[in-house]
């Protein structure tokens, strides 16, 4: 099959067994790629009752169509389960170089089963595949095992690695490769680890099959001669992410302080200006990308080691930087270092760490707690003991590995109205008090409140921030844009930041494989993916869904105490209102759940009939769903 | 015309290689490139492009004079080359690469295709 690398493999962990199957091309044309894969694959094949770290769990890693080919930064891998921060669907996946590899090797998915009794890693040269020992790296931090593991096996190999945090669970734990790149979110680490999977090292030599070798060459080639000279490439490639984080104070959208406000004082210390000035090694690529967002760094830290990284990136500044009230970049590239390597997800890391200074500063969390220490605003040694507490599941750091959900469930007191989640996984880097939209994003997300689900906050300022009205057709629109990247598993910057059409990306797709698709039945895969994991949670939590589409208190009722949104909030009637306006617009009842009109439209018959056996099936629509489900919006770079 | 390599500005992203590759073997498969990139990480952070810097020592080395400059760029001659791997093993620069698919050594031929896709200065074509 053109495209793809030709073979889905499945690892039985508990007894070593390995099986391989030729990827069919009708499971790969109907979803695509990662997100796609692991969307079917896992509602498929988990139990409802399953524990998502248990045996019955499976983890999934699986790159997509434009993976390893000549399309813009084609790069992007997906790792996938069930939840054990949300109890519900869960992919995550980031680029590097591990995907391209994995289809060099010929594979296009691979399924673990079950839980080793030993912990292995995974090791795959061609057909080669073993599951090895991995005694030896057992307890070693992400980055050092990935350079322990080069050193081992061979430069040549990519590698992914779980840290301390997911062997022991910890519900936001992450997967690293590349020295820096994560598929960060979801807990797809902790599910690595409950599977005794330390690690994962590919070496692929072999050719992917294409269609149109000459039409998909010249087509990327004029890409990449016409995208050299936009304007938006050169501050891309100084900056990367980290470019926005003044525009996102500018904006009143920046978390500060366990996002308590949301202009930052101090933040110019944490900027991508100040990263350039202070602290940058050298621009870094994914495969195949031409921007290069990815930032290499170096910390100095008067007492600590100089530390290498990738990043910090824009998300990371805003949750470890601004929401743990830092205002040094060496602080934060720092905090950076030690979540990558003690194998945390920075995005939840650094959100549950400024909730519990939020705690500290509130006298819910104490000294005591804390072995001793303290947990001040800013301060990056609080910082570090109490990331290591949460890496070992030490005292405070038990409640905290749980998320901010978790936390404040064990804590009480009235915390829950400031834990910044969303179905249990923590809030992204930005604040939604005066961007209903996003603030309908993440709440509505099946995977909870990450902002790659759907990024509105330019939707808000184009449609209008003082209003709900019009946000939940276009929210919907760009909920359908994202699975496209995460299932063709191309960078999407090329599409939101230099002007590549979400079409050229189709046409490439038709190049290389030979199918006559099209951005609309792309489209409908993306609904098709939303409306398949939106089930999947709801059969697994009891319905109704819409009472798991919540915000947090202080982003309904709470005004912005300072900066440019000062004086803002979202209101209950205006976020319950835009709740009513989403389920209408995405063809399901009032409560949230989808109907059988649309789940037929979509090819998912038996998912209608599952959530009709357990009475957690949409009211019909009288009048029949809305033909057209979501409004075409693409909003300006910022 | 030569290939300058200014180290300091390249990132890793394998262009050069998908390109090569494509260029001289049609296939998407940057293990066939004449360019790889050494990366040292996590420190001191360097990448480093690595291809023939057209020294001529392979042409000297090879028992059965498959090699022979053409232009600026020394090419290896399919039909006499036996693939002995002695010009990889004389390579100075270890820029001579080899994969099982391939018939003979993998060397640069000056195409330039890698500096039209680079977009960071890390390889530019020069007089």
């Amino acid at each position: 099959m053109n495209g793809f690398g030709g073979t889905i493999l499945r690892i039985n962990m508990e007894t070593g067994e390995i099986k391989r199957t030729p990827t069919p091309e009708k499971f790969a044309r109907e979803w695509m790629g990662a997100r796609g894969f692991v969307a079917k694959t896992v509602y498929d094949e988990v139990p409802r009752d399953a524990d998502p770290l248990g045996p019955e769990n499976i983890l999934i890693m699986a790159p997509g169509v434009l993976t390893g080919t000549f399309a813009p930064a084609g790069s992007k891998i997906g790792f996938g389960c069930i939840s054990p921060a949300t109890n519900g669907h869960a992919d995550s996946n980031m680029g590097g170089h591990l995907g391209a590899e994995m289809k060099y090797a010929g594979y296009d998915m691979v399924v673990f089963e079950r839980i080793s009794p030993e912990p292995v890693y995974l090791y795959i040269d061609d057909d080669t595949i073993e599951l090895r020992s991995a005694g030896d790296y057992w307890g070693m931090g992400s980055l050092d095992l990935e350079k322990r593991m080069k050193d081992d096996l061979g430069e040549d190999f990519q590698i992914a690695t779980i840290g301390p945090a997911g062997e022991n669970g910890v519900v936001y734990s992450c997967i690293t490769h590349d020295f820096g790149r994560q598929a960060g979110r979801c807990g797809v680490g902790a599910v690595m680890g409950s599977k005794k999977l330390k690690a994962i090292a590919i070496r692929g030599t072999k050719s992917i099959p294409v269609h149109d070798l000459p039409t998909l060459t010249k087509s990327t080639y004029d890409i990449i001669q016409r995208t050299k000279t936009h304007p938006l490439m050169e501050p891309w490639q100084k900056y990367g992410t980290a470019l926005f984080v003044g525009w996102s104070n500018d904006h009143g959208c920046f978390p500060s302080r366990n996002f308590q406000t949301t202009y930052h004082e101090g933040w110019e210390g944490i900027s991508g200006e100040k990263l350039a000035e202070e602290i940058l090694v050298t621009h870094k690529a994914c495969f195949g990308c031409w921007i290069n967002c990815g930032k290499y760094s170096r910390a100095r830290i008067p007492g600590k080691p100089d530390i290498y990284v990738e990043g910090p990136e824009y998300e990371t500044i805003a949750l470890c930087g601004g929401s743990c009230g830092m205002t040094n970049i060496h602080d934060v590239a720092y905090a950076n270092y030690l979540c990558d390597n003690l194998g945390l997800d920075t995005m939840s890391g650094g959100n549950t760490i400024g909730f519990a200074m939020e705690c500290y500063e509130k006298g819910i969390i104490t000294k005591d707690d804390l072995e001793g220490h303290e947990l001040r605003w800013g301060n990056i040694d609080d910082f570090e003991n109490v990331l290591r507490m949460i890496a070992d599941r030490r005292g405070i750091g038990e409640v905290l590995s749980h998320g901010t959900k978790g936390a404040a469930e064990r804590l009480g007191r009235g915390t829950l109205a400031f834990a910044h989640q969303a179905k249990g996984m923590e809030f992204s880097g930005y604040d939604t008090r005066w961007y209903s939209a996003q603030l309908l994003s993440y709440c509505t997300s099946d995977i909870g409140a990450h902002h790659n689900r759907s990024w509105a906050i330019t939707a808000d300022i184009e449609i209008g921030q003082d209003t709900p009205e019009g946000k939940a057709a276009v929210v919907i629109y760009l909920q359908h844009i994202r699975p496209l990247f995460d299932t063709w598993c191309c960078c999407r910057l090329f599409w939101g930041e230099v002007d590549v059409t979400a079409e050229e990306h189709v046409d490439t797709i038709g190049y290389l494989t030979g199918w006559d698709v099209t951005f609309e039945e792309c489209m409908k895969i993306s609904e098709k993916i939303w409306n398949l994991t939106r089930s999947h949670y709801i059969e697994r939590n009891g319905g109704p869904g819409r009472q798991f589409d919540v915000a947090p208190a202080r982003q309904l009722e709470e005004k912005v105490p300072s900066g440019p949104a000062e004086g803002q909030r979202v209101g209950v009637e205006n976020f319950e209102y835009m709740l009513d306006d989403y389920y209408y617009n995405r063809g399901w009842d009032k409560n949230g759940n989808p109907t059988r009109e649309v789940l037929e439209i979509l090819g998912l018959p038996h998912v209608a009939d599952n959530l009709e056996k357990a009475g957690l099936l949409g009211e019909p629509f009288e009048d029949g769903v809305p033909k057209v489900r979501g409004q075409r919006l693409k909003p300006k770079a910022m | 015309m030569k290939i300058k390599v200014a180290k300091e500005n390249c990132t890793g992203c394998k262009l050069c290689m998908q390109i090569c590759a494509i260029q001289h073997y049609g296939e998407i498969n940057p293990k066939k490139a004449a360019i790889h990139i050494d990366a040292e990480y996590p420190a001191p952070g360097v990448y480093t492009p690595k291809l023939c810097v057209q020294c001529g020592k392979c042409m000297e080395a090879c028992p059965v004079d498959a090699i022979s400059l053409v232009g600026d760029a020394y090419i290896i001659d399919p039909e006499i080359c036996t693939d002995c791997g002695i010009c990889v093993e004389v390579c100075p620069f270890d820029v001579m690469f080899v994969h099982a698919d391939a018939p003979t050594p993998i060397m640069c031929d000056l195409c330039m295709k890698c500096t039209e896709v680079c977009n960071t200065g890390a390889l530019t074509a020069v007089e």
